[in-house]
Protein backbone atom coordinates (compact mmCIF):
# COMPACT_ATOMS: atom_id res chain seq x y z
CA UNK A 1 0.00 0.00 0.00
CA UNK A 2 1.23 3.07 -1.15
CA UNK A 3 1.73 5.70 1.81
CA UNK A 4 2.03 9.02 -0.60
CA UNK A 5 -0.18 11.75 0.04
CA UNK A 6 -0.80 14.31 -2.58
CA UNK A 7 0.46 18.07 -1.86
CA UNK A 8 -2.93 19.88 -3.89
CA UNK A 9 -1.74 23.64 -2.82
CA UNK A 10 1.15 25.43 -0.54
CA UNK A 11 0.98 29.38 0.24
CA UNK A 12 2.90 31.62 2.40
CA UNK A 13 2.23 34.84 3.90
CA UNK A 14 5.66 37.03 3.40
CA UNK A 15 8.44 36.68 6.28
CA UNK A 16 8.69 40.14 8.00
CA UNK A 17 7.90 42.45 11.04
CA UNK A 18 4.94 43.37 9.90
CA UNK A 19 3.31 43.85 13.18
CA UNK A 20 -0.27 42.25 13.22
CA UNK A 21 -1.68 39.03 14.35
CA UNK A 22 -0.42 35.74 13.84
CA UNK A 23 -3.83 34.88 12.66
CA UNK A 24 -3.79 37.08 9.90
CA UNK A 25 -0.71 35.47 8.75
CA UNK A 26 -1.83 32.03 8.81
CA UNK A 27 -5.70 32.58 7.14
CA UNK A 28 -3.94 35.12 4.43
CA UNK A 29 -1.23 31.70 3.41
CA UNK A 30 -4.28 29.42 3.57
CA UNK A 31 -6.23 31.25 1.59
CA UNK A 32 -3.16 31.19 -1.32
CA UNK A 33 -3.04 27.68 -0.22
CA UNK A 34 -6.05 26.61 -1.06
CA UNK A 35 -6.64 28.65 -4.29
CA UNK A 36 -3.31 27.25 -5.27
CA UNK A 37 -5.07 23.36 -5.12
CA UNK A 38 -8.44 24.81 -6.59
CA UNK A 39 -9.97 23.25 -3.29
CA UNK A 40 -12.84 25.29 -1.94
CA UNK A 41 -12.47 26.22 2.30
CA UNK A 42 -15.99 24.60 2.33
CA UNK A 43 -14.40 20.88 1.33
CA UNK A 44 -11.71 21.12 3.49
CA UNK A 45 -12.30 18.56 6.29
CA UNK A 46 -9.22 18.56 8.85
CA UNK A 47 -7.81 22.02 9.92
CA UNK A 48 -4.40 21.20 11.56
CA UNK A 49 -2.45 24.13 13.50
CA UNK A 50 0.84 24.35 14.24
CA UNK A 51 1.55 26.14 17.70
CA UNK A 52 4.54 27.30 19.61
CA UNK A 53 4.74 28.09 23.26
CA UNK A 54 7.29 30.47 23.48
CA UNK A 55 6.17 34.21 25.61
CA UNK A 56 3.90 31.79 27.79
CA UNK A 57 1.25 32.36 25.07
CA UNK A 58 0.73 28.40 24.14
CA UNK A 59 -3.35 28.32 23.97
CA UNK A 60 -3.56 31.47 21.59
CA UNK A 61 -2.13 29.54 18.28
CA UNK A 62 -4.41 26.47 17.46
CA UNK A 63 -6.24 24.55 14.79
CA UNK A 64 -9.23 26.25 15.63
CA UNK A 65 -8.23 29.57 15.87
CA UNK A 66 -7.57 29.30 11.92
CA UNK A 67 -10.67 27.30 11.59
CA UNK A 68 -12.63 30.18 13.24
CA UNK A 69 -10.94 32.67 11.60
CA UNK A 70 -12.02 31.16 7.94
CA UNK A 71 -15.48 30.85 9.13
CA UNK A 72 -15.98 27.28 11.12
CA UNK A 73 -16.99 24.76 7.63
CA UNK A 74 -17.37 22.02 10.72
CA UNK A 75 -13.97 20.17 9.78
CA UNK A 76 -12.39 18.46 12.68
CA UNK A 77 -9.31 20.14 14.08
CA UNK A 78 -6.22 19.02 15.38
CA UNK A 79 -3.02 21.17 16.87
CA UNK A 80 0.21 20.29 17.17
CA UNK A 81 3.43 21.78 19.00
CA UNK A 82 6.66 20.51 17.97
CA UNK A 83 8.86 23.55 18.87
CA UNK A 84 10.91 24.40 15.38
CA UNK A 85 9.24 21.12 13.94
CA UNK A 86 5.75 22.29 14.76
CA UNK A 87 5.03 22.35 11.15
CA UNK A 88 6.20 19.30 10.08
CA UNK A 89 3.89 17.44 12.81
CA UNK A 90 1.39 19.00 11.81
CA UNK A 91 1.77 17.63 8.45
CA UNK A 92 2.17 13.68 9.72
CA UNK A 93 -1.07 14.57 11.54
CA UNK A 94 -2.62 15.39 8.48
CA UNK A 95 -1.09 12.52 6.46
CA UNK A 96 -1.93 9.81 9.13
CA UNK A 97 -5.81 10.61 8.93
CA UNK A 98 -5.73 10.89 4.97
CA UNK A 99 -3.69 7.74 5.07
CA UNK A 100 -6.42 5.79 7.75
CA UNK A 101 -8.79 6.79 5.20
CA UNK A 102 -10.73 8.64 7.60
CA UNK A 103 -10.45 12.12 5.45
CA UNK A 104 -9.25 13.56 1.62
CA UNK A 105 -8.32 16.92 1.91
CA UNK A 106 -6.57 18.46 4.92
CA UNK A 107 -5.32 21.97 5.83
CA UNK A 108 -2.27 22.34 7.28
CA UNK A 109 -1.44 25.72 8.77
CA UNK A 110 1.48 27.43 11.43
CA UNK A 111 1.67 31.27 11.93
CA UNK A 112 3.39 33.53 14.20
CA UNK A 113 4.15 36.94 15.54
CA UNK A 114 7.78 37.05 17.05
CA UNK A 115 9.90 39.44 19.37
CA UNK A 116 12.57 41.52 18.80
CA UNK A 117 16.27 40.16 20.07
CA UNK A 118 17.51 37.12 21.59
CA UNK A 119 14.26 34.62 22.70
CA UNK A 120 14.29 34.98 26.29
CA UNK A 121 13.00 32.04 28.77
CA UNK A 122 9.17 32.37 30.18
CA UNK A 123 8.90 34.83 32.77
CA UNK A 124 8.86 33.77 36.93
CA UNK A 125 11.32 31.99 38.67
CA UNK A 126 11.34 28.75 37.24
CA UNK A 127 14.35 26.53 39.26
CA UNK A 128 13.36 23.65 37.52
CA UNK A 129 13.32 24.28 34.14
CA UNK A 130 16.16 24.26 32.47
CA UNK A 131 15.55 26.89 29.69
CA UNK A 132 15.33 29.71 32.65
CA UNK A 133 17.92 28.18 34.84
CA UNK A 134 20.73 28.21 31.20
CA UNK A 135 20.36 31.50 30.89
CA UNK A 136 20.28 32.27 35.16
CA UNK A 137 23.34 30.33 35.87
CA UNK A 138 25.30 30.81 32.89
CA UNK A 139 23.96 33.30 30.67
CA UNK A 140 23.98 30.82 27.60
CA UNK A 141 21.69 32.19 24.74
CA UNK A 142 20.66 30.64 21.54
CA UNK A 143 23.56 32.30 19.52
CA UNK A 144 26.01 30.50 22.19
CA UNK A 145 25.04 27.02 21.26
CA UNK A 146 25.60 27.67 17.35
CA UNK A 147 28.70 28.68 18.56
CA UNK A 148 29.42 25.67 20.29
CA UNK A 149 28.73 23.70 16.64
CA UNK A 150 30.94 26.06 14.76
CA UNK A 151 33.80 26.44 16.70
CA UNK A 152 33.76 22.32 16.50
CA UNK A 153 33.70 22.60 12.67
CA UNK A 154 36.95 25.19 12.63
CA UNK A 155 38.95 23.20 15.13
CA UNK A 156 38.06 19.55 13.83
CA UNK A 157 37.68 20.38 10.28
CA UNK A 158 39.15 23.04 9.56
CA UNK A 159 36.21 25.36 8.98
CA UNK A 160 36.71 29.11 8.71
CA UNK A 161 34.89 32.22 9.55
CA UNK A 162 34.95 33.35 5.93
CA UNK A 163 33.11 29.89 4.89
CA UNK A 164 30.84 30.74 7.38
CA UNK A 165 30.41 34.31 5.47
CA UNK A 166 30.54 32.21 2.27
CA UNK A 167 27.19 30.23 3.30
CA UNK A 168 25.32 33.71 3.71
CA UNK A 169 26.33 35.32 0.77
CA UNK A 170 25.07 32.67 -1.10
CA UNK A 171 21.93 32.43 0.43
CA UNK A 172 21.26 35.89 0.69
CA UNK A 173 21.85 35.37 -3.47
CA UNK A 174 19.72 32.43 -3.76
CA UNK A 175 16.87 34.60 -1.99
CA UNK A 176 16.99 38.05 -3.75
CA UNK A 177 13.96 37.22 -5.95
CA UNK A 178 11.82 34.98 -3.56
CA UNK A 179 8.51 36.93 -2.94
CA UNK A 180 8.47 35.94 0.41
CA UNK A 181 11.73 36.14 1.61
CA UNK A 182 12.59 39.60 4.36
CA UNK A 183 15.74 40.03 3.61
CA UNK A 184 16.29 40.84 -0.42
CA UNK A 185 19.62 41.83 -0.61
CA UNK A 186 23.12 40.69 -1.86
CA UNK A 187 25.26 40.55 1.34
CA UNK A 188 28.91 40.06 0.38
CA UNK A 189 31.73 37.77 3.25
CA UNK A 190 32.96 41.49 3.83
CA UNK A 191 29.44 42.47 5.49
CA UNK A 192 29.26 39.31 7.57
CA UNK A 193 32.63 39.76 9.10
CA UNK A 194 32.29 43.55 9.31
CA UNK A 195 29.37 42.64 11.37
CA UNK A 196 29.40 42.78 15.41
CA UNK A 197 30.91 39.04 16.97
CA UNK A 198 27.60 37.83 18.84
CA UNK A 199 29.28 34.60 20.56
CA UNK A 200 32.73 33.73 19.13
CA UNK A 201 33.17 33.00 16.09
CA UNK A 202 29.78 33.87 14.46
CA UNK A 203 28.87 36.83 13.53
CA UNK A 204 25.60 38.88 13.60
CA UNK A 205 24.87 38.19 9.92
CA UNK A 206 26.02 34.65 10.34
CA UNK A 207 23.20 34.20 12.83
CA UNK A 208 19.13 34.20 11.52
CA UNK A 209 16.64 36.78 12.84
CA UNK A 210 13.06 36.06 13.93
CA UNK A 211 10.03 36.74 11.57
CA UNK A 212 6.46 37.28 11.21
CA UNK A 213 5.47 34.49 8.78
CA UNK A 214 2.73 32.65 7.86
CA UNK A 215 2.75 28.98 5.77
CA UNK A 216 0.17 26.59 4.77
CA UNK A 217 -0.19 23.55 2.87
CA UNK A 218 -2.99 21.39 1.33
CA UNK A 219 -2.89 17.90 1.70
CA UNK A 220 -5.34 15.44 0.05
CA UNK A 221 -4.94 11.60 -0.61
CA UNK A 222 -3.75 10.38 -3.60
CA UNK A 223 -6.96 8.99 -5.12
CA UNK A 224 -8.34 12.62 -4.46
CA UNK A 225 -5.90 14.18 -6.32
CA UNK A 226 -6.59 12.03 -9.17
CA UNK A 227 -9.97 12.59 -9.36
CA UNK A 228 -9.83 16.15 -9.60
CA UNK A 229 -7.10 16.39 -11.94
CA UNK A 230 -4.95 17.95 -9.53
CA UNK A 231 -1.26 18.92 -10.79
CA UNK A 232 0.43 20.79 -13.48
CA UNK A 233 -0.71 20.10 -17.15
CA UNK A 234 -1.59 16.49 -16.34
CA UNK A 235 1.54 15.64 -14.23
CA UNK A 236 1.06 13.96 -11.16
CA UNK A 237 1.03 16.11 -8.11
CA UNK A 238 4.17 16.68 -5.64
CA UNK A 239 3.70 14.01 -3.15
CA UNK A 240 4.95 13.70 0.62
CA UNK A 241 7.20 10.38 0.43
CA UNK A 242 8.20 10.61 4.12
CA UNK A 243 7.91 12.55 7.49
CA UNK A 244 10.19 11.73 10.24
CA UNK A 245 9.25 13.07 13.34
CA UNK A 246 11.56 10.76 15.43
CA UNK A 247 13.40 11.55 18.99
CA UNK A 248 16.60 10.97 20.09
CA UNK A 249 17.79 7.87 21.10
CA UNK A 250 19.82 7.57 24.25
CA UNK A 251 22.24 8.31 25.10
CA UNK A 252 21.46 11.93 23.57
CA UNK A 253 25.76 12.74 23.26
CA UNK A 254 25.49 16.26 21.70
CA UNK A 255 24.81 19.38 23.59
CA UNK A 256 21.19 20.21 22.83
CA UNK A 257 19.33 23.58 23.11
CA UNK A 258 18.74 24.26 26.31
CA UNK A 259 20.65 21.81 28.22
CA UNK A 260 23.20 22.32 29.87
CA UNK A 261 24.88 18.84 30.08
CA UNK A 262 24.51 15.46 27.56
CA UNK A 263 23.55 12.04 28.39
CA UNK A 264 25.84 9.71 30.16
CA UNK A 265 27.69 6.73 27.51
CA UNK A 266 29.13 5.28 30.86
CA UNK A 267 26.19 2.70 30.20
CA UNK A 268 25.00 2.41 26.81
CA UNK A 269 27.85 3.48 24.73
CA UNK A 270 27.71 5.59 21.92
CA UNK A 271 24.27 5.58 19.39
CA UNK A 272 25.59 4.68 16.18
CA UNK A 273 24.01 8.12 14.51
CA UNK A 274 23.58 11.67 16.59
CA UNK A 275 19.83 12.90 16.65
CA UNK A 276 20.27 15.06 13.34
CA UNK A 277 21.73 11.83 11.71
CA UNK A 278 19.15 9.90 12.38
CA UNK A 279 16.10 12.23 11.49
CA UNK A 280 17.36 11.59 8.04
CA UNK A 281 18.19 8.36 8.37
CA UNK A 282 14.22 7.96 9.56
CA UNK A 283 13.10 9.77 6.43
CA UNK A 284 15.37 8.08 4.08
CA UNK A 285 13.83 4.63 4.76
CA UNK A 286 10.07 5.62 4.86
CA UNK A 287 10.70 6.70 1.77
CA UNK A 288 12.82 4.18 0.31
CA UNK A 289 15.45 6.54 -0.78
CA UNK A 290 18.59 7.64 -0.57
CA UNK A 291 21.33 10.43 0.00
CA UNK A 292 22.42 10.16 -3.41
CA UNK A 293 18.42 10.25 -5.05
CA UNK A 294 18.16 14.09 -3.80
CA UNK A 295 18.07 17.37 -5.85
CA UNK A 296 17.43 20.14 -3.65
CA UNK A 297 17.48 20.54 0.26
CA UNK A 298 16.64 22.80 2.40
CA UNK A 299 17.76 23.14 5.95
CA UNK A 300 17.66 24.93 9.09
CA UNK A 301 20.22 27.38 9.07
CA UNK A 302 19.67 29.04 12.33
CA UNK A 303 23.42 29.83 11.82
CA UNK A 304 25.14 29.97 8.54
CA UNK A 305 27.60 27.14 10.52
CA UNK A 306 24.98 25.14 10.99
CA UNK A 307 23.97 24.76 7.49
CA UNK A 308 26.96 22.59 7.25
CA UNK A 309 26.70 20.38 9.68
CA UNK A 310 23.03 19.83 8.26
CA UNK A 311 24.45 18.63 4.74
CA UNK A 312 26.35 15.94 6.31
CA UNK A 313 23.83 15.14 8.82
CA UNK A 314 21.82 14.54 6.11
CA UNK A 315 24.46 12.35 3.66
CA UNK A 316 24.89 14.95 1.05
CA UNK A 317 28.62 14.13 1.95
CA UNK A 318 30.84 12.81 4.45
CA UNK A 319 31.50 14.17 7.94
CA UNK A 320 33.92 17.35 7.91
CA UNK A 321 33.64 17.63 4.41
CA UNK A 322 30.44 20.44 3.55
CA UNK A 323 33.41 22.89 3.40
CA UNK A 324 34.44 21.77 0.55
CA UNK A 325 30.93 21.32 -1.45
CA UNK A 326 30.41 24.97 -0.49
CA UNK A 327 33.79 26.55 -1.42
CA UNK A 328 33.01 24.11 -4.68
CA UNK A 329 29.62 26.07 -5.84
CA UNK A 330 28.07 22.37 -5.51
CA UNK A 331 25.45 23.65 -2.57
CA UNK A 332 24.56 26.81 -4.73
CA UNK A 333 21.53 26.81 -6.84
CA UNK A 334 23.37 24.95 -10.24
CA UNK A 335 25.85 23.02 -8.39
CA UNK A 336 25.61 19.20 -8.24
CA UNK A 337 23.62 19.75 -4.32
CA UNK A 338 21.58 23.11 -4.62
CA UNK A 339 20.76 23.45 -0.10
CA UNK A 340 18.62 26.45 0.65
CA UNK A 341 17.57 27.78 -2.59
CA UNK A 342 14.67 29.95 -0.98
CA UNK A 343 17.51 31.58 0.75
CA UNK A 344 16.81 30.03 4.14
CA UNK A 345 16.73 31.25 7.34
CA UNK A 346 19.12 33.90 6.26
CA UNK A 347 16.97 35.67 3.86
CA UNK A 348 13.51 34.48 6.31
CA UNK A 349 14.04 34.71 9.60
CA UNK A 350 12.41 32.30 12.09
CA UNK A 351 9.14 32.33 12.06
CA UNK A 352 8.58 29.25 14.33
CA UNK A 353 5.53 27.11 13.74
CA UNK A 354 5.59 27.96 10.03
CA UNK A 355 9.03 27.38 9.23
CA UNK A 356 9.28 23.08 8.86
CA UNK A 357 6.08 24.47 6.25
CA UNK A 358 7.66 27.02 4.67
CA UNK A 359 10.39 24.70 3.80
CA UNK A 360 7.90 21.96 2.41
CA UNK A 361 6.02 24.57 0.12
CA UNK A 362 9.51 25.75 -1.35
CA UNK A 363 10.33 22.47 -2.21
CA UNK A 364 6.83 21.98 -3.93
CA UNK A 365 7.46 25.02 -5.68
CA UNK A 366 11.06 23.73 -6.83
CA UNK A 367 9.58 20.01 -8.00
CA UNK A 368 6.86 21.84 -9.87
CA UNK A 369 9.23 23.85 -11.89
CA UNK A 370 7.58 27.10 -10.15
CA UNK A 371 10.56 28.67 -8.34
CA UNK A 372 10.93 31.77 -10.52
CA UNK A 373 14.46 33.13 -9.89
CA UNK A 374 15.73 30.31 -7.66
CA UNK A 375 15.05 27.04 -9.94
CA UNK A 376 16.92 24.18 -9.25
CA UNK A 377 16.32 22.55 -13.15
CA UNK A 378 14.77 19.90 -13.28
CA UNK A 379 14.82 18.59 -9.39
CA UNK A 380 12.63 15.76 -8.91
CA UNK A 381 13.09 15.10 -4.96
CA UNK A 382 13.74 17.55 -2.18
CA UNK A 383 14.42 16.75 1.58
CA UNK A 384 14.14 18.98 4.31
CA UNK A 385 15.45 19.00 8.00
CA UNK A 386 15.22 20.92 10.97
CA UNK A 387 15.62 20.90 14.79
CA UNK A 388 14.84 22.76 17.94
CA UNK A 389 13.91 22.33 21.58
CA UNK A 390 13.28 19.20 23.79
CA UNK A 391 13.90 16.78 21.96
CA UNK A 392 11.74 17.86 18.63
CA UNK A 393 13.12 17.52 14.76
CA UNK A 394 11.81 16.81 11.57
CA UNK A 395 12.75 15.69 7.97
CA UNK A 396 10.54 15.37 4.94
CA UNK A 397 10.84 14.02 1.67
CA UNK A 398 9.17 15.11 -1.23
CA UNK A 399 8.99 14.23 -4.60
CA UNK A 400 7.26 14.04 -7.75
CA UNK B 1 26.95 34.41 53.28
CA UNK B 2 28.05 32.64 50.23
CA UNK B 3 26.19 29.77 49.01
CA UNK B 4 25.56 27.91 45.87
CA UNK B 5 23.37 29.66 43.13
CA UNK B 6 21.65 26.10 42.66
CA UNK B 7 21.18 23.91 45.64
CA UNK B 8 23.02 20.27 45.17
CA UNK B 9 24.55 20.50 41.89
CA UNK B 10 28.34 21.03 42.97
CA UNK B 11 30.40 20.76 46.44
CA UNK B 12 32.39 23.80 47.15
CA UNK B 13 35.27 22.42 49.20
CA UNK B 14 38.91 22.57 48.67
CA UNK B 15 38.49 20.59 45.58
CA UNK B 16 35.24 21.43 44.30
CA UNK B 17 33.19 18.69 42.04
CA UNK B 18 29.89 18.44 40.19
CA UNK B 19 27.33 15.95 41.73
CA UNK B 20 25.77 13.63 39.49
CA UNK B 21 24.11 10.44 40.25
CA UNK B 22 23.98 6.90 39.66
CA UNK B 23 21.51 4.90 39.12
CA UNK B 24 21.51 2.10 41.53
CA UNK B 25 19.42 -0.45 39.40
CA UNK B 26 21.97 0.53 36.54
CA UNK B 27 24.75 2.33 36.94
CA UNK B 28 23.69 5.34 34.27
CA UNK B 29 25.75 8.54 35.47
CA UNK B 30 23.61 11.96 34.81
CA UNK B 31 24.06 15.91 35.45
CA UNK B 32 22.16 17.56 36.69
CA UNK B 33 21.88 14.46 39.49
CA UNK B 34 18.41 12.78 38.33
CA UNK B 35 16.24 12.86 41.24
CA UNK B 36 13.10 10.85 39.52
CA UNK B 37 13.24 8.26 36.50
CA UNK B 38 16.52 6.88 35.08
CA UNK B 39 16.81 8.44 31.57
CA UNK B 40 18.26 4.78 30.06
CA UNK B 41 15.53 3.06 28.50
CA UNK B 42 15.93 -0.16 29.27
CA UNK B 43 16.30 0.59 32.66
CA UNK B 44 13.51 1.89 35.27
CA UNK B 45 15.05 2.35 38.26
CA UNK B 46 13.95 5.49 40.43
CA UNK B 47 16.54 5.62 43.28
CA UNK B 48 19.89 7.40 43.00
CA UNK B 49 22.96 7.78 44.38
CA UNK B 50 24.98 11.09 44.48
CA UNK B 51 28.72 10.88 43.22
CA UNK B 52 31.30 13.52 42.87
CA UNK B 53 31.94 13.38 39.18
CA UNK B 54 35.55 14.07 37.81
CA UNK B 55 36.76 17.75 38.15
CA UNK B 56 39.28 17.57 35.21
CA UNK B 57 37.83 17.27 31.48
CA UNK B 58 38.66 18.50 28.04
CA UNK B 59 37.18 20.98 25.86
CA UNK B 60 34.25 19.70 23.75
CA UNK B 61 33.92 23.19 22.26
CA UNK B 62 33.44 26.49 24.00
CA UNK B 63 32.40 30.21 23.16
CA UNK B 64 31.59 34.05 24.59
CA UNK B 65 28.94 36.00 25.21
CA UNK B 66 30.04 38.97 23.96
CA UNK B 67 26.46 40.79 24.09
CA UNK B 68 24.92 40.78 27.69
CA UNK B 69 22.18 37.82 28.04
CA UNK B 70 18.79 38.82 28.61
CA UNK B 71 16.93 38.11 31.94
CA UNK B 72 17.23 35.83 33.89
CA UNK B 73 20.99 36.45 33.80
CA UNK B 74 22.16 38.24 36.32
CA UNK B 75 25.12 41.07 35.30
CA UNK B 76 28.34 40.97 37.72
CA UNK B 77 29.06 44.33 36.33
CA UNK B 78 27.94 47.40 34.77
CA UNK B 79 29.30 48.00 32.24
CA UNK B 80 28.88 44.41 30.99
CA UNK B 81 31.83 42.33 30.62
CA UNK B 82 31.49 39.47 27.86
CA UNK B 83 32.41 35.81 29.80
CA UNK B 84 33.05 33.05 27.90
CA UNK B 85 31.18 29.69 27.69
CA UNK B 86 33.06 25.60 27.78
CA UNK B 87 31.33 22.73 27.38
CA UNK B 88 33.42 19.84 28.50
CA UNK B 89 33.78 16.38 28.13
CA UNK B 90 34.18 14.33 31.67
CA UNK B 91 35.52 11.06 31.83
CA UNK B 92 32.62 9.69 32.68
CA UNK B 93 31.17 10.14 29.42
CA UNK B 94 29.22 13.08 29.54
CA UNK B 95 29.38 16.99 28.44
CA UNK B 96 29.08 19.56 30.85
CA UNK B 97 28.84 23.14 30.32
CA UNK B 98 29.98 26.12 32.36
CA UNK B 99 31.56 29.51 31.98
CA UNK B 100 35.20 30.15 31.71
CA UNK B 101 36.76 31.13 34.75
CA UNK B 102 36.98 34.75 35.00
CA UNK B 103 40.02 36.17 33.19
CA UNK B 104 40.13 33.90 30.67
CA UNK B 105 38.56 34.20 26.79
CA UNK B 106 37.86 31.88 23.72
CA UNK B 107 41.98 32.16 23.39
CA UNK B 108 42.47 30.59 26.17
CA UNK B 109 41.24 26.92 25.45
CA UNK B 110 41.04 24.45 21.54
CA UNK B 111 39.03 21.69 21.37
CA UNK B 112 40.48 18.81 23.25
CA UNK B 113 42.68 21.37 25.97
CA UNK B 114 42.53 20.39 29.15
CA UNK B 115 40.09 22.17 31.89
CA UNK B 116 39.36 21.70 36.06
CA UNK B 117 36.58 22.54 37.79
CA UNK B 118 36.47 25.95 40.34
CA UNK B 119 33.81 27.86 42.35
CA UNK B 120 33.34 31.73 41.73
CA UNK B 121 30.92 34.24 42.81
CA UNK B 122 28.23 35.33 40.26
CA UNK B 123 25.98 37.53 41.72
CA UNK B 124 24.51 38.88 45.30
CA UNK B 125 20.99 38.39 46.32
CA UNK B 126 18.84 38.23 49.33
CA UNK B 127 20.78 35.61 50.53
CA UNK B 128 24.14 37.02 49.88
CA UNK B 129 26.94 36.00 47.59
CA UNK B 130 26.13 33.18 44.94
CA UNK B 131 28.51 30.79 43.78
CA UNK B 132 28.80 28.45 40.10
CA UNK B 133 30.98 26.27 38.73
CA UNK B 134 33.19 27.30 36.11
CA UNK B 135 35.82 25.59 34.24
CA UNK B 136 39.27 26.70 34.57
CA UNK B 137 41.82 25.95 31.30
CA UNK B 138 44.83 23.61 32.80
CA UNK B 139 48.56 24.44 31.77
CA UNK B 140 49.72 21.25 30.22
CA UNK B 141 52.83 21.07 29.24
CA UNK B 142 52.95 17.99 26.68
CA UNK B 143 50.61 17.85 23.36
CA UNK B 144 47.56 16.16 25.01
CA UNK B 145 45.88 19.03 25.87
CA UNK B 146 45.98 20.83 22.23
CA UNK B 147 44.97 18.02 20.50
Amino acid sequence: MSTDVAIAGVGMHPWGKWGHSFVKYGVAAARTALADAGIPWADVELVVGGETVRNGYGGYVAGSTFAQALGWNGARVATSYAACATGAQALDTARSRILAGQCDVALVVGADTTPKGFLAPNAGERWDDPDWLRFRLMGMTNPGYFALYARRRMDLFGATQEDFAQVKVKNARHGLSNPNARYRKEVSAQDVLNSAIVSDPLHLLDICATSDGGAAVVLTSMDYARKHGLGQGGADPVRVRAISTVTPTFPQTVLDMPLFSTESTNVAGTPERTFKESLADAAYEEAGLAPEDVDVAEVYDLSTALELDWIEDLGLCKRGEAEQLLRAGDTTIGGRIPVNPSGGLACFGEAVPAQALAQVCELTWQLRGQAEGRQVDGARVGITANQGLFGHGSSVIVSR
Amino acid sequence: MTTPAIEGWFSTGAEPALLGSSCTECGNIAFPPERDFCKNPVCSGETFEIRELSRRGTVWSYTDAQYQPPPPYVATSDPYVPFALAAVELPEGLVVLGQLATGFGVGDVKVGSAVELVVEAIYTDEVGERTMWKWRPVETTDEEGRA
